[in-house]
């Protein structure tokens, strides 16, 4: 059994969290501060990934990213080479369907975060990047999580959009999601079945994982004994 | 040293108009929720701009919109103790003291003063806690030994003490009055309670729908509050619109009767007022301000009893406070009350 398609998709759908992680946070970090009509307009233009069917989205993409378009004509002229079946249109296609459901956990955490924290950072003399690290972020840990799964998972199984500007290309762009849909339309389903049965396991373990580092702050006791400052006198 | 504000910020229902002066010492904001008194705090704080005018701490100009200077929250030198205490959750005690100490001081002397400061308000052997794992109490406490080791030019508290017990309020208040003293720069306490206010603070200012109705010592401000806010702010149960009638002597319209009054201001005076335990309850219907009463109501407090009375038909009722022992010695409930000259508050302002 050619086992390329569970490397291309771990590899797509680790690449894309990552990318995702990095734009939602930045995205959701500067959207919370707009006024409340550039907000909105933002808010919808970054959301609408998820809202859209993948094939309309892999439309959009194809005009972005095709031979005549601006991100295609770009990449032609500095590296003299396609976007559209390259071994990492997969990755695109699978970061711009999955990234609205990292950014759209972390705007609603950092909208529901407790603004006198900030402010009592900021009055204390600590700057915004201190602030944005080393306070809120460890406080929006299950949201952080929660969200980076669920985009991970999302990447994962992304099909419509990554089929368009992809493509299907054995050892190449072709993902378990899209082997799944080869072996059946081929009629071969054992190995369509040993894919899906992969792919539940994936899918499965990344929720674990969620439900169990995610819910919910670690927790302290009190007695534990634990030393946590180790230089302090008692 | 001193804090000088005079600044307007138009917000959604009110204009803050707020013009203060504060010295080394105590200023407590008395204020109804909704008054702007923590939004002035904020504005001095930096997390919020005022549209226009000019804060000055010991000289140095934190916001001027005519100078265009507008310092960063960072830059203020500014101490704020929020209600909430605003302890970071993820950090220990001992952490959130520490990451606020400058990057360049060596890590053993960083960490004596954590110790320091621990000790010093009574934390020793917490330092290593989450705020969760704290009292109320406590965490307001390490909330200002995080600030205090920032060495601020002034320190703001927003009603600190709100979210605790009552007995627990009590003993943190003694304890906060005394590091403010020691800390000895201008300390601004925002409060809705007037005792609170009053035993902690110097002098006051009583903010009323934005603006500073009434500055000034306690004392001056409690015994001769002057505006109808600041009456009702100080605790004033027994207010009623009133107009002059004659020499030195006004007709209170709520309560349907003319009263005789100490020292006339020079302004009309607008509102007359006394205090719930200044009423005296009396045998006959001598003397002056001296009037037959109707009990309307008769209310058993904590410590004492409360009546409800009327002093002509048809008027609105006049709140009487007196201890259980001395109502056992007056025998009943009271027939006459006098409303002493020397005790009732003339009011000239809104």
């Amino acid at each position: 059994m050619d086992y390329s398609p569970l490397w291309i998709s771990l590899r797509t759908a680790i690449a894309a969290t990552v990318f995702s992680v990095a734009i939602g946070l930045a995205a959701a970090h500067y959207t919370v501060r707009l006024g409340k009509t550039l907000k909105g307009l933002v808010d919808g233009l970054l959301t609408l990934p998820i809202i859209l069917p993948p094939t309309v989205v892999g439309y959009f993409l194809l005009l972005f990213f095709g031979v005549n378009g601006p991100a295609g004509r770009l990449v032609q002229a500095l590296f003299h080479e396609r976007v559209v079946f390259s071994w990492y249109a997969p990755i695109i296609a699978s970061t711009v369907v999955a990234f609205p459901l990292f950014y759209r956990t972390m705007r609603g955490a950092f909208e529901e975060f407790d603004r006198t924290l900030i402010h009592s950072g900021q009055t204390l003399g600590l700057s915004n990047a201190f602030i944005f690290w080393r306070v809120i972020l460890p406080n929006c840990r299950p949201s952080f999580i929660a969200g980076t799964v669920l985009t991970f998972a999302r990447a994962l199984g992304e099909f419509g959009a990554t089929m368009m500007l992809a493509g299907n290309i054995p050892g190449r762009t072709a993902t378990i999601s899209i082997a799944v849909y080869s072996a059946m339309a081929a009629g071969n389903d054992a190995l369509a079945r040993r894919w899906v049965l992969i792919d539940l396991a994936i899918s499965f373990g990344a929720m674990l994982i969620m439900n169990f580092t995610g819910g919910g702050l670690r927790r302290r006791g009190a007695g534990s004994g634990e030393r946590r400052t180790p230089w302090l006198s008692r | 040293m001193a804090l000088e504000v005079d600044i307007k910020k138009r917000l959604p229902g009110f204009t803050l108009e707020v013009r203060l002066k504060a010295e080394d010492e105590i200023v407590g904001l008395l204020g109804a929720s909704g008054s702007g008194k923590s939004m002035t705090l904020k504005c001095v704080a930096g997390v919020e701009t005022p549209d226009e005018g000019v804060i000055l701490l010991n000289g140095r100009p934190l916001f001027d919109s005519d100078r265009n200077i507008n310092l960063p929250p960072q830059k203020r030198r500014v101490g704020y103790l929020f209600q909430s205490a605003a302890l970071f959750p993820n950090m220990t005690v001992a952490q959130n003291i520490l990451c606020v100490l400058k990057d360049k001081a060596p890590r053993a002397e960083k960490r004596r003063v954590v110790e320091d400061v621990l000790r010093r308000l009574g934390l020793e052997g917490l330092g290593d806690r989450y705020p969760a794992e704290l009292s109320g109490g406590q965490r307001q406490r390490a909330a200002l030994a995080r600030i205090l080791v920032t060495k601020p030019d002034i320190i703001m508290l927003d009603e600190p003490f709100s979210a605790l017990d009552a007995y627990l309020r009590w003993q943190l208040e003694q304890e906060m009055r005394l590091v403010l003293r020691d800390f000895g720069g201008t300390s601004l306490f925002v409060s809705h309670d007037r005792d609170e206010v009053y035993r902690l603070c110097d002098s006051i200012a009583v903010l009323s729908g934005g603006r500073v109705a009434a500055a000034g010592d306690k004392w001056a401000i409690f015994n001769n509050p002057e505006s109808f806010a600041a009456c009702q702010l100080t605790g004033c149960k027994n207010i009623s619109p009133a107009r002059t009638a004659g020499e030195n002597a006004v007709f209170a319209e709520d309560w349907g009767v003319t009263l005789r009054i100490q020292t006339p201001p020079r302004e009309p005076v607008r509102y007359v007022g006394i205090r719930a335990h200044d009423l005296e309850p009396c045998r006959g219907g001598d003397g002056p301000n001296a009037f037959p009463c109707e009990v309307v109501e008769a209310l058993r407090d904590t410590f004492s009893m409360v009546f409800l009375l009327r002093l002509a038909p048809g008027a609105k009722t006049l709140r009487l406070e007196m201890s259980r022992e001395a109502y056992k010695a007056l025998g009943g409930p009271p027939e006459y009350v006098r409303l002493p000259p020397e005790k009732l508050l003339p009011l000239t302002r809104d």
